[in-house]
């Protein structure tokens, strides 16, 4: 019997060890996982730049493309007051910024276009993140809306879009925003007030 | 021996166990060039709101309270205040591209508005780190100024 105890003793023992010390492990070994796939991603990505395009600055329009895709659709989502929507659109942007190459661009450009990015990239994790906090979602879609202009002012565009503004978006301190569409749909107030805003300016 | 007696034994055998592994702290003394202090022109009275209230786990100097010493606590609050510093460091801030900045002072602001910062799990055991309406005021009114400035 007392063996037994021993045992059973020893056991619980290296269990609480374990499971003290995995806790730990575990985050760690996700974000080398995070990292293999956004490295995954990355190689994908220039293999198609290689085979598939030769000219450059049809890949710049394209990866922009992308950039200014992931930013509709997550405006969107905000439209529909769709906070999983909203999410899940701006982790295809986070992957649109991650690929983006500005190797086209003047080196002063250049360090704008990386500015830019890192903001961006910052306001988006955010808005990942915060799927069930519209609201907050919204506050750095005030700043990652500046941060898309700004690039796409620089990098130019092949999609005609519409730069809207509304004053009472924001806590009533007025925000900006791109849209496909020349009709107003604010996704700063969604259902709340879908029609407030203009177009302020066209790209 | 009962089984829950292994149990409570063995539990206060990893507890005294942990004691022993060397934590890290944050706790530089210097203050650089970078820091946000430096970079701005701070009023005294903002000044002392943010070291009392933001610093702590927002620059590469906090001031431990004494259960930073128990493990497995004091490991807790190190990733505390590792995640907080990756979201904004005050210790680093002047090396932050000026659109950074701009965009940290309006997120700042907002969290302090929405009363999302400083966390009700910090402020439980810093009851001076709580911003009072007053405190918000002065935070806002600041902020406000640099990100229209």
């Amino acid at each position: 019997m007392k063996t037994k105890q021993k045992t059973i003793g020893i056991l619980l023992l290296s269990l609480v060890f374990t499971i003290s010390f995995t806790a730990c492990k575990d985050v760690k070994s996700t974000d080398s996982n995070e990292k293999m796939e956004h490295t995954e991603m990355q190689g994908d990505g220039h293999e198609h730049s290689s085979e598939e395009m030769t000219n450059n600055h049809a890949m710049q329009t394209t990866e922009s493309a992308a950039i200014i895709d992931g930013y509709l659709q997550l405006k969107n989502a905000l439209v529909a007051d769709d906070g999983t929507g909203a999410s899940k659109a701006t982790e295809k942007l986070l992957t649109a910024f991650q690929n983006f190459d500005a190797d086209r661009l003047t080196p002063a450009q250049q360090k704008e276009i990386a500015d830019i990015i890192e903001d961006a990239t910052t306001q988006a994790e955010h808005i990942v993140e915060n799927a069930d906090k519209i609201a907050h979602q919204r506050e750095h879609f005030v700043l990652l809306s500046k941060d898309v202009i700004d690039f796409i002012s620089l990098t130019g565009t092949d999609e005609k879009l519409y730069q809207d503004f509304c004053s009472m978006a924001d806590d009533n301190k007025g925000a900006v925003w791109l849209s496909e569409t020349k009709g107003i749909k604010n996704p700063y107030l969604g259902s709340k007030m879908l029609s407030c805003g203009t177009v302020q300016k066209e790209f | 021996m009962k089984i829950s007696k292994i149990i409570v034994l063995s539990l206060l055998v990893v507890f005294v166990g942990i004691q022993f592994i060397p934590n890290t702290r944050n706790q530089s003394d210097m203050v650089p060039i970078s820091d946000f202090m430096t970079a701005y022109v701070v009023s005294k009275q903002a000044e002392i709101v943010f070291k009392t209230s933001c610093y702590d786990c927002h620059s590469n100097h906090t001031d431990y309270p004494w259960y930073h010493e128990i493990q497995p606590v004091g490991r807790m609050l190190e990733k505390h205040i590792t995640d907080g510093k990756k979201e904004l460091n005050f210790s680093e801030f002047g090396l932050y591209s000026s659109r950074k900045q701009k965009s940290a002072l309006t997120a700042i602001a907002n969290q302090i508005k929405d009363g999302e910062m400083p966390l009700w799990s910090y402020t439980l055991m810093h009851r001076n780190a709580k911003l009072s309406e007053k405190d918000k005021a002065i935070l806002l009114l600041w902020l406000d100024k640099m990100i229209r400035g």
